[in-house]
């Protein structure tokens, strides 16, 4: 008889540590310091930011008002429908020289960030649009683009299209627009 | 102690309890909308009738028409860009929604009331211009947008998950099956025993009395050479495991925490097929691989306010799915009755998986532009995944490991030129691999 509470106290032992591990919380440390810091990272909460202006209590903060990123080129067309209107009138210039864009990279940027809903070929029918989860999505021969206004929609977005612009920079935006009027041109 | 890669019992329970859950939770449902459908389907039916016939398109081509043209800023039933089209047949004539179809603006201009009114409602955004439908493609499109509303076809769907959820236990019944077997060959054991010593006794054959002899513990301890072995092979057997535990301390292989939103890696960069690079585009330019801020959500998100019936599986349904996109709104302050952004935001605080200490640098962009590896080479097979883990262990050993094996790319890079050319001369070799070219040099890792 007591073998056998030797033998429950053993494996209640045994079953009790085993059962310690859990994927969901993080394992142990050896210098927690280093793996989160006093200092902020990315991302991390931390009370260094309270200014009543910014975002309390969170590393990622919005620029200050007005500033602007290095090599910021100004645009001045507004997000509404009558400077949309204005651009495709305007028929807006690229501010790249056609011959030295890099139209490989403008297609993997493409690939990316637009084949899913515009297809491959531009034909609106993208791995969302097939799979029926996306729907809508014209094909480029039907609409009146021109390389300004491709560039205004992925700066602003228009309808269901969101803005493209925390994704692609400045320049990244006018490679895709020039690969959308060739992708269109190939219609 | 904490082991790697060992999952618990406790989380087993957890999830049979969640599985079972959701079972009742969807067979519960599945009772609720049956009756209403059967009473619905009879009294709808009527009123679709009459516009239909009126309209006389056909629904099918309609349908069709519809995806390519209408659906990127109309639903049937939802409020999207512009309005819900079911039944938009009664609320205008047909004539007029030729002109409107065919050149909204020009109405607009011509001081149409109806037109202004609707124009104004929807922020004054312009509708395109289709004047490629004819009016037999509008007569389709109204026909589609005048049928009834379809019930979902929910009886036939919980069945199949109560099943399948079923299969999923049926290995913990089988064990559950074998300890039970277990237990009674063990009560049979003594039980035999009993009556064997019960005959024995019976028929007057005793036991031999057990002589006093020494206790084990006592023979052992006196035995010098066998306490010796014993106490080299517990030393080394100890040794052992305090390594093996301290070595897997700081190692945060498997690590899978909840995330305050239920994303699914499955759905988006799996089924869906959306490059990684789309959410994670800074992975692209900079150190951080970026979490995507929720503006990105949005860029489908915006239109998608359901999971397709596709996407749910028999551990997640469709309704659990469709509840973490309401979490996605509520977060970035979209109300979606008036399709706008009401202005009170959120932060999602989404738990950081992987964490490299201080010590070690390491840039996403060096190794995902320049050296152009997959994501799924250090974060494994991330479009499988329902849940994100961390799937490599991120130890030292394991970044030298690739960085001895693997070539690096140097085709179409004029940067590594010149390096090259000196470097395959002192090894004499063609193709370097990384830690050829100071991939091992302590300093550019750590500084």
């Amino acid at each position: 008889m007591k073998s056998i509470i030797k033998i429950t106290l053993v494996l209640g032992i045994i079953v009790s540590l085993s059962s310690c591990k859990d994927n969901a919380s993080p394992n142990y440390q050896y210098m927690p310091n280093m793996y989160e810091s006093v200092a902020y990272e990315t991302y991390s909460e931390s009370n260094a930011f309270n200014s009543p202006y910014g975002l309390k209590g969170q590393e990622g903060q919005l620029p200050a008002k007005g500033s602007i990123k290095r090599g910021y080129v100004p645009y001045e067309y507004a997000d509404t429908p009558e400077s949309f209107a204005a651009v495709k009138a305007a028929n807006l210039a690229s501010p790249l020289d056609p011959a030295k864009i890099d139209m490989k990279k403008a297609e993997e940027l493409y690939v990316i960030y637009c084949a899913i809903c515009h297809g491959n070929a531009g034909d609106g029918k993208g791995k969302l649009v097939t799979q029926g989860k996306f729907l809508g999505v014209p094909s480029y021969a039907d609409r009146v683009l021109n390389e300004g206004s491709v560039n205004h929609v992925i700066n602003y977005g228009l309808n269901s299209m969101g803005s493209y612009a925390t994704q692609l920079n400045q320049e990244e935006r006018w490679m895709v627009s020039a690969y959308v009027m060739k992708l269109k041109s190939e219609l | 102690m904490k082991k790697v890669g060992n999952h618990s019992s406790i989380s087993r329970i957890y999830s049979f309890g969640l599985a079972l859950m959701l079972t009742i939770s969807l067979s519960s449902f599945a009772q609720e909308p049956a009756a209403p459908a059967a009473t619905a389907t009879p009294a709808a039916a009527p009123a679709a009738a009459a516009p239909a016939a009126t309209a006389g398109g056909d629904a099918v081509k309609g349908k069709e028409l519809f995806n390519a043209n209408c659906a990127a800023c109309h639903n049937l039933d939802r409020k999207m860009t512009g309005p819900a089209l079911r039944g938009v047949a009664a609320k205008y004539d047909m004539p007029w929604l030729y002109k409107w179809i065919n050149n909204s603006s020009a109405l607009i201009k011509s001081g149409d009331a109806k037109a202004v009114k609707i124009y104004e409602e929807y922020n004054k955004s312009v509708m395109t211009a289709f004047p490629q439908l004819s009016t037999t493609d509008i007569d389709n499109i109204i026909a589609y947008t005048s049928e009834p509303k379809a019930e979902p076809v929910v009886s036939a769907a919980p069945p199949g998950t109560s099943t399948s959820v079923n299969e999923g236990i049926s290995n913990n019944v089988i064990l559950g099956a074998l300890a039970l077997v277990m237990l009674m060959l063990v009560v049979m054991l003594f039980l035999v025993n009993n009556v064997l010593t019960k005959i024995a006794k019976s028929n007057g054959i005793e036991a031999s009395a057990k002589q006093p002899t020494m206790p084990i513990w006592k023979a052992f301890a006196k035995n010098q050479f066998l306490v010796l072995v014993s106490a080299i092979f517990l030393l080394l057997a100890s040794g052992y495991f305090v390594y093996g535990f301290l070595m897997q301390v700081g190692v945060d292989q498997d690590y899978a925490p909840v995330q305050p939103i239920h994303y699914s890696h499955r759905i988006h960069a799996g089924s869906n097929g959306i490059d990684c690079k789309y959410c994670h585009s800074s992975a692209r330019v900079s150190k951080h691989a970026g979490i995507p801020s929720l503006n990105v959500c949005m860029n489908c998100h915006k239109n998608i306010a359901e999971v397709s019936d596709t996407t749910a599986t028999e551990e997640y349904s469709k309704a659990f799915y469709d509840k973490e996109i309401q979490k996605l709104y509520k977060a970035v302050g979209w109300d979606q009755s008036t399709q706008k952004y009401t202005g009170k935001t959120e932060p999602v605080k989404w738990v950081r998986i992987h964490n490299l200490p201080d010590f070690a640098y390491f840039n996403h962009s060096q190794h995902v532009t320049v050296a152009g590896i997959e994501c799924q080479k250090c974060h494994g097979e991330v479009q499988t995944y329902e849940i994100q883990k961390q799937f490599a262990p991120l130890t030292m050993g394991w970044c030298i490991d690739c960085h001895r094996k693997t070539d690096v790319k140097m085709e179409g890079n004029a940067y590594y030129d010149k390096i090259h050319k000196e470097l395959s001369k002192k090894y004499g070799v063609d193709k370097l691999t990384a830690a050829q070219m100071g991939g091992l040099e302590c300093g550019k890792c750590h500084y």
